[in-house]
C-alpha cells in the first residue's frame, strides 16, 4: 500500500514519456508499422502476383507514412520481440480467465435464484500500472472477463469498474494486474 | 473433425442464448451488459473456430486465408467489443445513472 501513494506525481509520469523526434518517425515506427500494413494487406487480398503486391506496398508506404506516430508512438525497438512474445504468452491465459467467468457469468444467468446471487457493487482501486498501453490492456482484460466492467480509468491508474458479484471483483484485477506488469516489464 | 465443429458451434450458441436470456432476467442497465456485451463475445470466438475449423476441411493456401480472416474477425471483436461495452457505461455514469444494489452499501472499495 505505501508503494501506490507514490506514483501521484504527475510530474514523474510526463518525464518519462519524451516527445518523439521526427527522426525516429521515419525508422522504427515507420517500418513497423509498415511490416503490419502488408501483413494484413496480403492476408485480406489473398492475391500473390506482381501487381496486387506492389498496389500494397505502395499504399502500405502512404499509410505507414501518415499514421505511424498512431499505432507505435514510443518506440522501443529494443524492448519489442521480448513485449510481443510476452503478450502472446498473456492471451492463453486470459483467454482462459474469460473462459472461466464466462460459465460463472452462465451459471449466474441461468440460476432460478439469480436475484440472491448476484450482489452489484462498484468497486475501485489504484493500480500500480504506469504506461498508456498497460492501463488500456488492463481496462479492456478486466471488461473482457464477464463479471467486471471497467467504468473509469485514469492516467495514474485509478481504476473503477463495476461487478455483478463479489467474488468475481476480489481477486481477478489483482492476479491481472501483476500479469500485465509482468508483460510490460513493469514490475 | 465435424464432430469437434458441431460441439463447438453448439457451445457457441449456448452462450449467445445465455447472453440473450441474462439481458432479460438481470435487474438493471449495468448488470444487464455483463451477459450482453461478454458472453456474446465467447460465444463469437467458438462459432467463429468452428467456421475456421470448418473451412479448413479441405486444405489449401486458400482455404488458410479464409479462415486467418475469420480468426481476424475475432481478434477485432475482442479488441473493440470491451471498447464499446466501457462507452455504454460511460453514458450510464455520465447521466448519472445510480446502479442497482442489495440492501446496504454502494460502494465496496479495494485497496487504497
Amino acid at each position: 500500500m505505501t508503494e501506490q501513494n507514490q506514483e501521484n506525481h504527475p510530474q514523474k509520469s510526463a518525464d518519462s514519456k519524451k516527445v518523439p523526434s521526427r527522426r525516429s518517425r521515419f525508422s522504427t515506427s515507420f517500418f513497423v508499422t509498415f511490416v503490419i500494413m502488408f501483413g494484413i494487406w496480403l492476408l485480406l487480398s489473398g492475391k500473390f502476383d506482381l501487381f496486387h503486391i506492389s498496389l500494397g506496398v505502395i499504399s502500405c508506404l502512404m499509410v505507414a507514412f501518415l499514421s505511424a506516430d498512431l499505432l507505435l508512438p514510443y518506440p522501443k525497438i529494443g524492448k519489442m520481440p521480448g513485449l510481443w512474445l510476452r503478450f502472446v504468452r498473456y492471451i492463453p491465459w486470459l483467454l482462459y480467465q474469460v473462459f472461466v467467468a464466462n460459465i460463472h457469468v452462465m451459471y449466474l444467468v441461468f440460476h432460478p435464484r439469480m436475484m440472491e446471487l448476484i450482489d452489484p457493487r462498484i468497486m475501485r482501486f489504484k493500480s500500480r500500472l504506469k504506461s498508456d498501453m498497460s492501463l488500456v490492456t488492463l481496462a479492456n482484460s478486466i471488461t473482457l472477463t464477464p463479471g467486471t466492467i471497467t467504468i473509469y480509468i485514469s492516467v495514474y491508474g485509478n481504476v473503477t469498474f463495476h461487478v455483478i458479484d463479489i467474488e468475481s471483483g476480489k481477486s481477478l484485477p489483482f492476479i491481472m494486474e501483476a500479469r500485465i506488469a509482468e508483460v510490460f516489464d513493469e514490475i | 473433425m465435424d464432430i469437434i465443429v458441431t460441439i463447438l458451434l453448439i457451445c457457441g450458441l449456448f452462450f449467445f442464448t445465455g447472453g440473450a436470456v441474462g439481458i432479460i432476467r438481470m435487474p438493471d442497465f449495468y448488470s444487464r451488459l455483463h451477459p450482453a456485451g461478454k458472453l456474446d463475445t465467447m460465444g463469437l470466438l467458438m462459432s467463429m473456430i468452428a467456421m475456421a475449423l470448418y473451412t479448413l476441411h479441405d486444405f489449401s493456401v486458400d482455404a488458410m486465408l479464409t479462415s486467418l480472416k475469420i480468426i481476424l474477425i475475432v481478434v477485432f471483436v475482442f479488441i473493440t467489443s470491451p471498447t464499446a461495452t466501457h462507452a455504454i457505461v460511460d453514458a450510464g455514469v455520465r447521466a448519472s445513472l445510480e446502479p442497482w444494489t442489495k440492501e446496504g452499501t454502494t460502494h465496496y472499495d479495494l485497496g487504497a
